[in-house]
């Protein structure tokens, strides 16, 4: 039987290419959302993979909603923790609720949901955990230190989970990716974007799809000798 | 007058190492501790360290302890974030409880310190942040999912603040010590203790001198082109 993927952010930008990706290599796939209802029910009519509205940020929420799923769908045996928010400024003009709110949606919900699915895959002496990074988590950004310490702590979060599930055939990696052409990046400024497409050697924006041909190859059946690993799409932004 | 540095968990263990460093090289020290009153009474008898007392993990009392710390001796020219905790299980038994409390005390406090000094820093176009890493960050390790989140978090932190505070004259790095021999270490059963002394190719344990070295080299005047950077004194155990 088709094995079962959870993708959190799932019904739009890459997580919706990562979802529409596993959907289309046989996988029964849920896409979790959290705001966007309209986008959300236009994804599922249009790709007919299920979708489920809570915040991945709140551990209980996390517990519900894996519950939905499980009775819905069965037990998740891959989880894409793709869910992200920005909330841009320099140090000495970010508040608080700015690093808790990127900290608690872009870190805390790996913890969550991880938590909340780890019993059932070592249950099943299988699982497959994909942590979206990002290319700032790598290399620092300008006006996030929020953002980049959430996504670099699920570096961390990536390789400590993978020295723990190693052996219960349960792999953890994560996906760096740069700057793909999505929502959040259209918001740039555009005379900012084409000082960063400039600064790209493979001269373009990622796409979504390149994002989600990754994923898909680090969840099969047959990449159980990977773990702890960090697979950069950045189009060759920054190689360290 | 010589630079004011200020190290947060300064009473023992690694930050007492440092602050003893500092002094010894002419700055002015202060260090903030939260919990071991004892302790911090002998450590400022000993030294002769002011010691100041309240919660990292704690925004509000960053704000307080910072203002008395400042009103007591002038603006905060170095900091060194070394308050941390650890709360270890394995990921199948952690409860949210335990996450949220080593990310708060370990990685929430590097933002609420730094929050409260920068300003200062940027005023006076001179500032130096040391944020203290760990090699289990950088590497991954069992039982410590919450850790390692945390202190790698603490890596993306530094580069996205160095890459800030770059034109204002603040540098900000990262010190990755290994396994140093302080109180935690001596707490340790022997067998585990060997079995780590074995890993390192130096076959021995970091002193708290030897990160109290690297910090000074890197409060320097004339270290103000290291910035971003992630300073590893581990023994050899880990190289990447």
């Amino acid at each position: 039987m088709a094995r079962v993927a959870l993708v959190s952010g799932g019904t739009r930008g890459i997580g919706g290419a990562i979802a529409k990706s596993l959907h289309d290599a046989g996988y029964k796939v849920a896409s979790v959302y959290a705001n966007n209802d309209e986008a959300a029910e236009r994804f599922h009519k249009e790709m007919g993979i299920a979708v489920y509205k809570w915040d991945v940020g709140d551990f209980e929420q996390c517990q519900e909603g894996i519950a939905k799923v499980t009775s819905d769908l069965g037990p998740v045996e891959i989880l894409v923790n793709n869910a992200g928010i920005t909330r841009d400024a320099t140090l000495q003009r970010m508040a608080q609720e700015q690093w808790q709110a990127v900290l608690d949606t872009n870190l805390g919900s790996c913890f969550n949901m991880c938590r909340c699915v780890i019993d059932a895959m070592r249950a099943g002496g299988f699982g497959r955990i994909v942590n979206v990074g990002s290319i700032n988590g790598q290399a620092g950004q300008y006006g996030q230190v929020n953002y980049a310490a959430a996504k670099s702590g699920i570096h961390g979060f990536t390789k400590a989970l993978a020295q723990e599930g190693a052996k219960k055939g349960i792999t953890v990696n994560a996906v760096a990716p740069g700057y793909v052409d999505t929502d959040m990046v259209r918001a740039v400024p555009e005379n900012v974007l084409e000082k960063i497409i400039a600064s790209i050697p493979v001269g373009r924006l990622g796409r979504a799809d390149d994002i989600a041909r990754t994923v898909k190859f680090l969840v099969a059946d047959d990449a159980d000798f990977i773990t702890g690993s960090t697979v950069s799409v950045n189009g060759g932004h920054h190689m360290y | 007058m010589p630079r004011l540095a200020l190290v947060t968990g300064g009473t023992r263990g690694i930050g007492a190492g440092i602050a003893r460093a500092l002094k010894d090289a002419g700055y002015r020290v202060v260090v903030n501790y939260h919990s071991a009153d004892d302790v911090a009474e002998e450590f400022a008898a000993q030294s002769e360290i002011p010691v100041f007392k309240w919660d990292v993990s704690d925004f509000e009392a960053c704000q307080a302890g910072v203002k008395e710390v400042t009103e007591a001796h002038g603006a905060i020219d170095i900091l060194i974030n070394n308050a941390g905790t650890v709360s270890d299980a394995k990921f199948e038994n952690m409860d949210v409880e335990q996450w949220h409390r080593v990310l708060r005390v370990n990685l929430d406090s590097v933002f609420h310190m730094c929050r409260q000094v920068y300003p200062d820093m940027m005023a006076q176009k001179w500032g130096r942040i040391i944020n203290i890493g760990s090699m289990n960050g950088q590497a991954g390790q069992l039982n410590q999912v919450n850790y390692v989140a945390a202190k790698s978090g603490m890596h993306g932190f530094t580069k996205a603040l160095a890459q800030e505070g770059a034109k204002h004259g603040i540098t900000v790095n990262t010190i990755a010590p290994g396994y140093v021999d302080t109180y935690l270490m001596r707490e340790m059963p022997q067998r585990i203790l060997d079995k780590i002394i074995d890993k390192s190719p130096i076959h021995r344990l970091g002193a708290e001198a030897e990160i109290g070295h690297a910090v000074v080299f890197l409060a320097d005047e004339k270290a103000a082109w290291t910035t971003g950077s992630t300073v590893t004194l581990n023994g050899g155990t880990h190289m990447y």
